[in-house]
């Protein structure tokens, strides 16, 4: 029974982690249609703010809630100014221009901050459920991808910030006509979904080594939940999640990691080849 | 006196505006002796590959201040292969062939080992590696001073069951190093009569490990092993701790920290008691580790690398080189392969280290220590340990010409 309990928990745990992960991405792609492929080196910066901020005296919390998102969220502004927004409606370019700036940055950070910086612990501690101990910040992660999902959801459903991102989504043309400033649109959806993906990297530091070259352990999980998803950013992002989360640690627990892993990539594989668009291009077409 | 007709003249000018006019590094090579160094200084695998460089360059320089060999100077020629296999063949053709350098140095990974040995092995360029790694290389022509997993899985197994107990459950990294190292510690706690209820294979990128600390929590062994390898595979003792799990079943780790790294990037919380088994630590308390240690604080004073077994092996690679350079007196590869079989000790940092003739794998002292505090305290020290699992599969004195890596099998 306890088993059972810490084997869902540890689903929730991996779904949360693919939500977090992929949220910024998709914010931007769902958006904009650009593919970031310096997602994993915006973690990376994420990381590398939380723990050199904490190694400097500052709060853990602040470090990884604050601090972290609102960097990379600046930085994310300035390369939608300097880089992205002669790209828009090129896909090849910017795939090319943002790779470069992922080998910018990990060449970057590892000639200021160098490769060996000591990391923080997980904060919390474990919690015993049974005969079992789980991390208490499982919980932190499963609290925050949802908080996350509601917050994106509200934000676009009830504010006029989020009428006005949905109509240039919809039709970038027709909203200019009626005065929306589309750039400047673009420019804060940029910073938005490079500060939720700052966010990802702060929770993500107290749970792995943070070293300049980590993005590449995430970007492939990342693409992949937001490809599965489609282009609808809340309903995409969840239902990849989910679908892709719970086979890869349901085979994890009954096979390994290396089945799990491998379940994961068959899943995609399988519904992109039935739904080319991802899951919201054929089922929940009209959700957010 | 011979008439100096046109013909002569033209062909004497010729010649000395040929020698003016040579590039300089040419007429260089005669006055220096060409060491290459092909270590990883940027991409994924540069923590490892940085300090293995600063070392290589301070044991040059060491020689040259030394007097230097056979009265020239020693010259490093360095590339960096930037952790990526097709660069490591294209230096490695370019060493051989354009810098002609008398030996090279370098490799980190298995993969890049097996890419440039069997070049260094066609043109006959000496080669040295320097990386503990799986075992089971048989060539000639490669000095191999790491240690491989007889050396030390050996002794880390027994040690580690005599303290905590007879179960073991076994995670390692999902690549030929992994499996590998997880058939040799099946092997050696079978032998000590106890039992490994499982073993997990990670890919490289796997960075969560809930399932699995899950897993291990319902399966109760006595300690875990672990042989992960990356920094994706840090997670793990992170995680560990994060669900108070450190406190109850102990790890030990063939793999931990083998690059010095993961003993800074984790908190003494978390690193703290971790038990490893490798050929060289910085505790290593004799004269020659002292100085060695003094020497690098003082060329690196502000960038000092954190010293492994992969970076005080490279200085052994540039000493028995040069002292089997000053020995046989000449280049020649064979005069010095020669010197070097001749099972010659050597005093090192890490201790008395001698050359395996049969397969030219370093017989060393091999050392158990357990991390506090981020530094690593010795507790056993296995003296002229040797690399039984090669000599298993090779003898170089009845078959010189081989050029293989044997995967070991154990079963």
């Amino acid at each position: 029974m306890d088993y059972v309990l810490i084997i869902v928990i540890e689903m929730l745990r991996a779904i949360s982690w693919l939500v977090l992960l992929a949220s910024g991405l998709a914010i931007i792609f769902g958006m904009m249609r650009v593919i970031n492929f310096a997602h994993g080196e915006f973690l990376m910066l994420g990381g590398y703010i939380t723990i050199m901020s904490h190694n400097a005296g500052v709060n853990l919390w602040i470090a990884m809630l604050v601090l972290a998102p609102l960097c990379v969220g600046i930085f994310g502004i300035l390369v939608e100014r300097f880089i992205i927004r002669f790209l828009y409606g090129r896909i090849l370019d910017s795939l090319l221009a943002t790779w470069g700036l992922s080998l910018l940055m990990v060449g970057g950070v590892t000639l200021v901050f160098g490769n060996t910086v000591q990391g923080v612990s997980t904060p919390l501690g474990g919690v015993s459920i049974g005969a079992y101990q789980v991390p208490f910040y499982n919980f932190v992660l499963i609290g925050f991808a949802a908080v996350l999902m509601l917050a994106i959801w509200s934000v676009l459903k009830f504010t006029k910030a989020g009428l006005i991102a949905r109509a240039t989504m919809q039709n970038p043309d027709m909203a200019e006509t009626l005065g929306i400033r589309t750039s400047w649109v673009y420019m804060a959806t940029f910073g938005i979904g490079s500060a939720v993906t700052g966010l990802a990297g702060g929770l993500l530091a107290p749970l792995t080594g943070v070293v300049p070259s980590m993005g590449v352990n995430f970007v492939g999980q990342s693409f992949i939940t937001v490809i599965t998803g489609g282009a609808s950013m809340i309903a995409g992002t969840l239902s990849a999640s989910t679908l892709l989360g719970t086979i890869s640690q349901g085979m994890t627990f009954l096979t390994g990691p290396v089945y799990g892993d491998a379940a994961l990539l068959l899943t995609a594989l399988v519904l992109l080849r039935v739904l080319p668009q991802g899951i919201t291009g054929r089922i929940f077409k009209k959700s957010l | 006196m011979t008439k100096l007709n046109r013909r002569g003249f033209l062909l004497a000018s010729g010649a000395t505006a040929a020698t003016l006019s040579a590039p300089s590094i040419l007429r260089a090579a005669a006055d220096t002796i060409k060491v290459g160094g092909l270590h990883d200084l940027s991409g994924p695998l540069d923590a490892s590959g940085i300090p293995m460089n600063q070392v290589l360059k301070l044991a040059i320089d060491e020689v040259n201040a030394t007097g230097g060999l056979l009265g020239k100077e020693v010259e490093a020629v360095i590339y960096d292969p930037q952790s990526n296999m097709s660069l490591y063949s294209q230096y490695a053709t370019q060493m051989a062939l354009k810098d002609r350098v008398a030996v090279v140095q370098g490799g980190i990974t298995s993969a890049s080992r097996e890419t440039i040995r069997p070049i260094f092995h066609r043109y006959q360029t000496l080669y040295f590696y320097n990386t503990l790694y799986e075992g089971g290389v048989c060539d000639r022509n490669e000095i191999t001073l790491g240690t491989t997993p007889a050396q030390t899985v050996e002794q880390l197994i027994p040690h580690a069951m005599n303290l905590w107990g007879k179960k073991v459950y076994t995670i390692a990294a999902d690549y030929n190093y992994g499996h590998i190292t997880a058939a040799w510690v099946k092997r050696y706690v079978e032998a000590n009569g106890g039992e490994v209820l499982e073993t997990e294979f990670f890919p490289l990128d796997v960075t969560q490990f809930g399932s699995t600390i899950s897993k291990i929590q319902a399966a109760k062994p006595d300690l875990v092993l672990s042989a992960l390898v990356g920094t994706a595979h840090l997670g793990f003792y992170r995680q560990w701790a994060a669900s108070g799990m450190k406190a109850e079943i102990p790890i030990a780790s063939t793999t931990f920290a083998a690059g010095g790294t993961d003993a800074v990037i984790l908190t003494p919380e978390e690193g703290n008691g971790i038990l490893t088994s490798y050929g060289y630590y910085t505790s290593i308390d004799n004269p020659t580790n002292a100085a060695f240690k003094a020497k690098v604080k003082e060329a690196y004073p502000d960038d000092t690398p954190i010293l492994s077994e992969l970076s005080e092996v490279t200085w052994e690679g540039i000493m028995v080189w040069a002292d089997a350079v000053r020995t046989a007196g000449s280049l020649d590869r064979e005069a010095l392969l020669e010197v070097m079989e001749s099972g010659k000790s050597y005093d090192m940092p890490a201790g008395k280290v001698s050359i395996d003739p049969k397969t030219h794998h370093a017989i060393r002292d091999v050392y158990l220590a357990e991390l506090q505090d981020q530094e690593f305290i010795i507790k056993e020290t296995f003296p002229q340990v040797q690399p039984k699992d090669t000599q298993m599969v090779c003898n170089l004195e009845e078959t010189p010409d081989a050029n293989v890596h044997h995967e070991i099998s154990l079963n």
